[in-house]
């Protein structure tokens, strides 16, 4: 452990931090109840905000003036306000919000309750449930395809991505996939779906046309026994030409490239890596190591990692404010 | 809402299941289930007053309040059942007729009949008596798990055109099972969830085998079963002794604690784990420097003051044992074990069946997605979830997997799929969890925990293997004596 630390210390001090990538990276910490406020550019913490019971799911409007943030044990949505930093309202989310996603025009949230088998789809503004839409057992991934039209959420036991229909609130397709599906993250062209399969140990691809696996990316490091290496979260480039896998306990991020599937390169962040974000310039990617109890700035032109800083207990998801 | 309707459900694989313009509102798509709860509830209350009026007679105090604490879980089972069979008669139900209304919008997708898995759930059941009220075996110990895990096959069934049953039989802890075995047989299970005796195990194996009838053993841990008397027609979601007793040394050894004693009972049972914690010394490095065995003379589980002689025999009973790190107990038989801690000559931890134990499952858990099935379970049961619990919850979630990849009810090749390399099951153990190719066994992580909490998991950290960490737990390939038949 420690030695990593020092060899992450030597490759930050090689790092000239750009003024211009000035963005505020906001990390959900599921065990000490806190939101840890972080500049990208200093890569120093800014603010510890205290937040609702067990955070985990983390996001953040489009104009960047509001942070949604799943208190998984208050059985709601917080609403911060990015310049305050204060908690200014709350959403109806159904129980056990787990994760989420935004809507690409940025009016809906589509809620993933892990406890009753549901995603709770809500109207921000109005701050209404429209819809409940039951799903497999234990739902949690969620994303989006970039024309809004598609929703895909992720049933860990049931082991399916089911594609919902965004106009009609309807399951239109059932894609198996491996066990525990974790995270859902749709291609920017919207042509594929990528979802991982934290117990399988692998990402789907899924066509979002013909809605059929299309590919199965596994993972192997040397030395590492197989059941570690558990995939969550999932990122991929505006430019669709890397895809950064996190693996949990395999404490790695893998880079992975789009057109050929093949895993280019492993990134050893810190312990139990769980969620993945870009800086709105996507010359950085964070990740959040849960037992290591930190979070790693990778630069995403050399896959390199940049420096790992110390956040709250159990960092769970990352989300960085926009331009 | 009637079953007949279910038998219209659209159930192509990538069809429409529940499409959500015809459900209406949260309250009007809601309201079949508190119908279901409307039942449940007064099924409970019924048999609450059954349940009372049996044990108004001549029983004395203690006897009439085990009956009470068993008569508190009876109707727990029995509401678990009606809800469970009227969720079965019309969740499905409701789906069909939102899906009939699917298939006059949609375009024509291949229709496919529902198809039904049965799965026969075969126990031993007596009640039985424990030194602490509190670790009597619940009424419906494993059952219940068999049930939230038919629960969530059918959620996933749903989108598939399939439905899950558990059909339950208890037998007396020392009857004759071949009947009921060949009952289920004839009703058409091709897949028995087992909660039996080695004996009543292996009385009904060739009967299986020859049916082509698959057991899944969630309830004998005896080593034997995957050792000299393994057969191909068992597969075991429940952990040997052997695999909980080596989960435990790794522990005591990673904590350096190498000097135990052991105090066993007197029954069969209790020796053969005081057998298996031997065998975990020599293997990881512990030493028992002493033993010694607590003979049964069949006192009474409990007396009114019990208490005040066990303080004063337990400190003398173990005052002439070597000095030690650990003190194991081995009593399985709920003889003398819970009375151990804190009652020693000397101040040391208590391991093995009291103090520290190893298990299946802790109904405290909550890593690795554990609140969730913890939280279902509780809803569904009322109780915690106990090793059973999870290893029969294990063994009928693995036969829905098996019909989910499978895509369909073939007992055969659902067989073939659990026992090829392509088979694994997630069951909130932080890991995917495989079946020991030489005899069976389900390989999984033990649990250490006390009463309120869990303490470790093993394998720990350094106990190394070439091919997986779970098989430094319990007989290895090299070493077994099992020759699948």
């Amino acid at each position: 452990m420690q030695r990593r630390a020092c060899a992450l210390a030597i490759v930050a001090t090689g790092f000239m931090a750009d003024p211009a990538s000035a963005y505020m990276a906001y990390v959900s910490n599921e065990k000490d109840n806190t939101m840890t406020v972080v500049d990208t550019a200093t890569m120093q913490v800014v603010k510890t905000v205290n937040v609702g019971q067990r955070p985990r799911g983390i996001t953040i409007s489009h104009d960047g003036k509001h942070i949604y943030l799943c208190a998984s044990d208050d059985d709601s949505i917080e609403v911060i306000d990015t310049a305050s930093l204060e908690i200014v309202d709350t959403l109806p989310s159904g129980p056990d919000p787990e994760l989420f996603v935004l809507s690409p025009d940025g009016k809906t949230l589509y809620v993933a309750n892990e406890d009753d088998n549901l995603v709770t789809v809500i109207d921000i503004e109005g701050k209404k449930v429209l819809a409940e839409i039951p799903v497999g057992v234990e739902p949690e991934g969620m994303g989006v395809s970039p024309d809004g039209k598609t929703m895909v959420n992720t049933s860990e036991t049931t082991n399916m991505a089911h594609f919902i229909d965004t106009s009609t609130h309807e399951i239109t397709d059932n894609v198996l996939v491996d066990a525990r599906p974790r995270f859902v993250e749709f291609t920017p062209d919207g042509k594929q779906a990528w979802v991982s399969a934290e117990i399988g140990g692998t990402v789907s691809v899924i066509d979002n046309q013909t809605r059929e696996v299309v590919q199965k990316i596994t993972f192997e490091v040397a030395g590492l026994r197989p059941e570690s290496i558990q995939p969550v979260g999932v990122r991929i480039t505006a430019d669709g030409k890397k895809a950064y896998v996190a693996l949990g306990p395999a404490n790695r991020v893998a880079m992975v490239n789009t057109q050929t599937y093949e895993v280019e390169k492993y990134v050893l962040v810190g312990q139990r890596v769980w969620q993945l974000a870009f800086t709105p310039d996507q010359k950085t990617i964070i990740s959040t190591n849960g037992v290591s109890n930190d979070i790693t700035f990778i630069d995403v032109a050399t896959d390199e990692p940049v420096q790992s800083v110390t956040v709250g207990a159990l960092p769970w998801g990352v989300v960085v404010s926009p331009k | 809402m009637r079953d007949s309707t279910f038998l219209g459900l659209n159930t192509d694989f990538r069809s429409v299941a529940v499409p959500a313009s015809t459900h209406g509102t949260k309250a009007d798509r809601r309201s079949p289930l508190s119908g279901f709860e409307k039942i449940c509830g007064s099924a409970k209350l019924i048999m609450g007053t059954l349940t009372l009026r049996r044990s108004d007679n001549n029983r004395t105090l203690a006897q009439e309040r085990v009956i009470l604490s068993m008569a508190s879980a009876v109707p727990g089972t029995l509401a678990a059942f009606l809800c469970f069979f009227s969720l079965t008669v019309n969740v499905p139900g409701a789906l069909a007729q939102e899906a009939t209304g699917k298939q006059q919008t949609a375009t024509a997708k291949p229709e496919k009949k529902v198809t039904e898995i049965k799965i026969g759930y075969l126990r031993a059941y007596a009640p039985q008596l424990a030194l602490s009220v509190l670790d009597v075996p619940p009424r419906d110990e494993g059952v219940a798990g068999g049930n939230v895990a038919i629960a969530d096959n059918n959620t996933t069934g749903s989108f598939l055109g399939q439905k899950f049953s558990l059909d339950v039989t208890e037998v007396k802890p020392d009857a004759e099972v071949v009947p009921a075995f060949q009952d289920m047989i004839a009703k058409g299970n091709r897949f028995v969830v087992a909660d039996l005796s080695a004996r009543q195990l292996l009385s009904i194996v060739d009967l299986a085998r020859d049916n082509g009838v698959l057991i899944f053993n969630a309830g004998a841990t005896d080593d034997s079963l995957r050792e000299e008397e393994c057969r191909a027609s068992i597969f075991h979601t429940i952990p040997t002794r052997s695999m909980l007793a080596d989960g435990l040394a790794q522990y005591l050894i990673w904590k350096q604690w190498r000097r135990w004693v052991l105090i066993y009972g007197s029954h069969e049972r209790d020796q053969l784990f005081a057998e298996a914690l031997r065998r975990a010394a020599t293997r990881f490095g512990g030493e028992i420097v002493g033993e010694k065995l607590f003979e049964d003379t069949g006192t009474a589980r409990r007396t009114d003051s019990g208490v005040v002689q066990i303080q004063r025999q337990m400190p003398v009973f173990t005052q002439d044992l070597p000095e030690h790190d650990v003190l194991l107990v081995a009593d399985e038989s709920e003889v003398f074990g819970t009375y151990v801690p804190f009652r020693t000559w000397t101040p040391r931890p208590v391991a093995g069946t009291a103090g520290l134990t190893p298990l299946a499952w802790h109904p405290a858990s909550e890593q690795w997605g554990g609140t969730q099935i913890q939280n279902r379970f509780a809803k569904a049961s009322g109780r915690r979830m106990v090793s059973k619990d999870m290893a029969a919850w294990t063994a009928v979630r693995i036969l829905g997997e098996a019909a989910t990849r499978t895509q369909g009810a073939d007992p055969r090749k659902m067989a073939d799929f659990i026992r090829s390399d392509d088979f694994s099951i997630a069951a909130f153990k932080g890991q995917k969890l495989t079946f020991r190719k030489w005899n069976q066994q389900l390989r999984q992580p033990i649990f250490l925990g006390d009463t309120r909490s869990v303490v470790s998991t093993s394998p720990q950290e350094g106990f190394l293997h070439q091919l997986s960490e779970l098989d430094t737990l319990g007989v290895d390939e090299p070493e077994t004596k099992c020759v699948l038949k």
